[in-house]
């Protein structure tokens, strides 16, 4: 194991597909000169070359349709969204070219493009750079969703996005980036998609969760130790494909389960979690499946108003506890 | 480049010329100020300042009459208080405030003023487009005179809204202006990189649409162009494009590194081309040194009186973060209302406390 932060963590991991498969590219806004906003791209064109790390123009559609042929006809390209909101420009290609093109095409090709989405709430950087948007492609047949949470996913995952056929969403939360943590040293280690993560154990309630809002699920954990709860916390990494077995599980072992994240919470992915716990796991349930996530609102700018509107750590243990008092 | 200085002569000229100044001495002095508060941790968010870009925002609003609409970019500062904002509703928004001109909802890249005509800066890169479009359509239906006029970079001229709007705009014969400020850079890439032409009032001829291409460190060479293209829309002659070249004398937003290009770039251009210096030249036999120090001082004044304003606001109250996103959402009978008040109960009382200008992204 070493301790890199959550951006050199992603480093590592563009450095070792980029070696390992000539075939793997970079491209996006003002990623080769300045090394990315979050420090997440330095070093590649200086290892790699301009060829395969490349500074376009603000011509977002253009950049993911032209990742999704490059996909098609024999690369690897990701493609960095510079912020995960301005997916928003170029939802064609991705929702109506990427994610249907195998399924259509009667499985003549696949899509193996990584689209790099840096998300979330940090700084008041205001309703147009702050959204976690998820959801939207979780609902959208023949994508993949990964979320990583600390470092250690951060790397594994992006590998595996990387890897992966299929055209993958990497929602990469851009207060994570200065985070540190450990990594295991191997150059192959990857984190499989599609499989959640324990974080901790505990018998009374789980969170389950992703992203940033894992750290805050873990912070909610340890309060309540003090207090005599003891919390499991699921780490889901993937979004899409979920996992869904894990999810039974913990309903089987802790018989109450509070789900967050930063997202807005309706519509949510916490909402497809619960609606499969009711549906599939109602035996298990001693108490209500509790949803946290965002208020259905643009984020706003003032920091008061923008702390307010999404579940914290308080939130997240005030839901556990009650939960694993009986109070819901 | 075509620096007719039609309406810099005679006395009515040097009475424009005045005018012009003053709008351009405000935006450097209140960008000046935004810098300073802004590393000071006043301001929270981002900030992208306009600095050596002045006359387009002088010269084109100039113009414009109160009722016209823009649409801004996320350096619209610039533009904000050309079109009319008081400095005081900017300095508050920047700062916040609930006295700011969006109730501190918006900030400085989301700032707008629905009392003057002003769209709305924009997080999005050529999102004013369609917005100008639509303005100029609408008064088309609404058979008045007004024009919209859209503001945007070198950068936002790649997008595909630039394509779709400006041949929407030209078919229908739209009273839309497209003031393109040419500054040489999006970000870290010049428009070398990122085009293969240097004139990208080109692009206009593509869609049928007439253009000018102007010396935008120069008021009176803006303030030209768009009388022209301002007159040929009210009079129901459609579209213009005005490519301004002028120059980013900033980093692209407050803490930007600069590292793609050399310090004394900056210098050689600002030296040269400052459009106030250049401004203060022209009237320099018109007006007196004292006469151009009376400007500053009154800028300084009125932004010092717009910080003390904002300092003394305010900041929003933590409930107001669960409304005023739908019509009807304060009113306790609408069901939207209902829904904002269920979520404000579940969420403020874990609301942590926050104070003035800090900047929350802890856990
Ligand atoms: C759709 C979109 N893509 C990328 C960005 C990030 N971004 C903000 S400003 C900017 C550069 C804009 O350049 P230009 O249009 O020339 O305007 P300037 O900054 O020079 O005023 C970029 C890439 C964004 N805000 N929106
Ligand atoms: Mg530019």
């Amino acid at each position: 194991m070493h301790t890199v932060t959550f951006s050199e963590a992603t480093l590592e991991a563009m450095r070792e597909e980029m070696r390992r498969d000539a075939t793997v590219f970079l491209m996006g806004e003002d990623i080769a000169k300045q090394g990315g906003i979050f420090g997440q791209f330095k070093g590649l064109p200086e290892e790699f070359g301009v060829e395969r790390v490349r500074d376009t123009p603000i011509s977002e559609a253009a950049l993911v349709g032209a990742g999704v042929g490059a996909a098609l006809t024999g690369c690897r390209p990701v493609v960095d969204m510079h912020f995960a909101d301005f997916i928003t420009c170029s939802m064609d290609e991705l929702v109506n070219q990427a994610a249907k093109l195998r399924a259509m095409f009667g499985e003549q090709c696949v899509v193996p493009m990584t689209l790099r989405a840096p998300d979330g709430i940090t700084k008041s950087a205001g309703a147009q750079h702050s959204q976690s948007l998820e959801s939207w492609f979780v609902h959208t047949p023949g994508l993949e969703v990964v979320v990583p949470a600390d470092p250690e996913d951060a790397k594994g995952l992006l590998k595996a996005a990387i890897r992966s056929d299929n055209p993958t969403l990497y929602f990469e939360h851009k207060a994570l980036f200065p985070v540190k943590g450990p990594v295991p040293d191997d150059d192959d280690f990857v984190v499989p998609i599609g499989k959640a993560k324990p974080m901790r154990d505990g018998t009374d309630v789980t969170i389950v969760t992703y992203g940033i809002t894992v750290t805050r699920a873990l912070e909610a954990a340890a309060l309540l130790e003090a207090e005599g709860i003891e919390v499991a916390v699921l780490n889901l990494r993937t979004l899409w494909p979920l996992d869904y077995d894990a999810i039974a599980d913990a309903a089987a072992r802790t018989h109450r389960i509070v789900v967050a994240h930063e997202a807005v919470r309706v519509g949510g992915v916490g909402a497809e979690i619960a609606a499969f716990l009711g549906e599939q796991c109602f035996d298990d349930l001693d108490g209500p499946v509790v949803r946290l996530g965002a208020a259905h609102v643009p984020v706003p700018f003032a920091p008061a108003l923008q702390e307010a509107m999404y579940p914290k750590t308080p939130a997240i243990a005030d839901a556990a506890r009650r939960l694993a008092r009986r109070e819901l | 480049m075509a620096t007719t200085l039609s309406s810099s002569a005679g006395p009515a000229g040097a009475e424009r010329g005045l005018g012009l100044l003053r709008t351009m001495v405000r935006i450097r002095v209140l960008e000046e100020g935004i810098e300073k508060h802004f590393l000071a941790g006043d301001i929270p968010g981002f900030a992208h300042l306009s600095i050596g870009q002045e006359a387009v925002a002088a010269g084109t609003c100039a113009n414009l009459r109160r009722d016209d609409a823009i649409a801004s970019t996320h350096r619209g500062h610039g533009h904000t208080l050309a079109k009319g904002t008081t400095m005081r509703a900017m300095v508050a928004e920047l700062f916040a405030r609930t006295t700011g001109v969006c109730k501190g909802k918006g900030g400085s890249m989301h700032i707008a003023d629905f009392s003057v005509g002003m769209l709305g800066a924009n997080g999005v890169v050529a999102g004013g487009f369609g917005l100008v479009a639509g303005a100029a359509l609408s008064a088309v239906l609404r058979k008045t005179d007004q024009v919209a006029v859209c503001f945007f970079g070198d950068g936002a001229t790649n997008r595909g809204p630039f394509h779709e709007n400006l041949n929407l705009c030209a078919i229908w014969n739209l009273p839309a202006i497209f003031v393109l400020e040419n500054n040489r850079y999006a970000s870290t890439t010049s428009t070398a990189e990122t085009m293969k032409i240097t004139d990208v009032a080109r692009r206009a001829d593509g869609y049928g649409m007439p253009s000018a291409i102007v010396d935008g460190f120069d008021a009176f060479a803006v303030f030209d162009a768009l009388e022209t293209a301002v007159a040929r829309a009210r009079s129901g002659g459609g579209p213009t494009f005005v490519e301004c070249k002028t120059y980013r004398a900033r980093g692209h937003y407050i803490g930007d590194p600069e590292r793609y290009r050399r310090k004394t770039e900056v210098e050689d251009v600002m030296s040269t081309s400052d459009p106030i210096v250049r401004m203060q030249a022209v009237l320099s036999d018109e007006l007196s040194p004292q006469q151009f120090e009376h400007l500053w001082a009154e800028a300084r004044d009125e932004f010092a009186d717009a910080v003390a304003f904002a300092r003394n606001s305010p900041s929003p109250e933590q409930s107001e973060a669960f409304f005023g996103v739908y019509a009807g959402d304060r009113d306790p009978g609408d069901p939207v209302h209902r829904i904002a008040a269920r979520e404000r109960d579940a969420l403020l009382p874990f609301a942590p406390s926050v104070g003035t200008g800090s900047q929350g992204s802890g856990h």
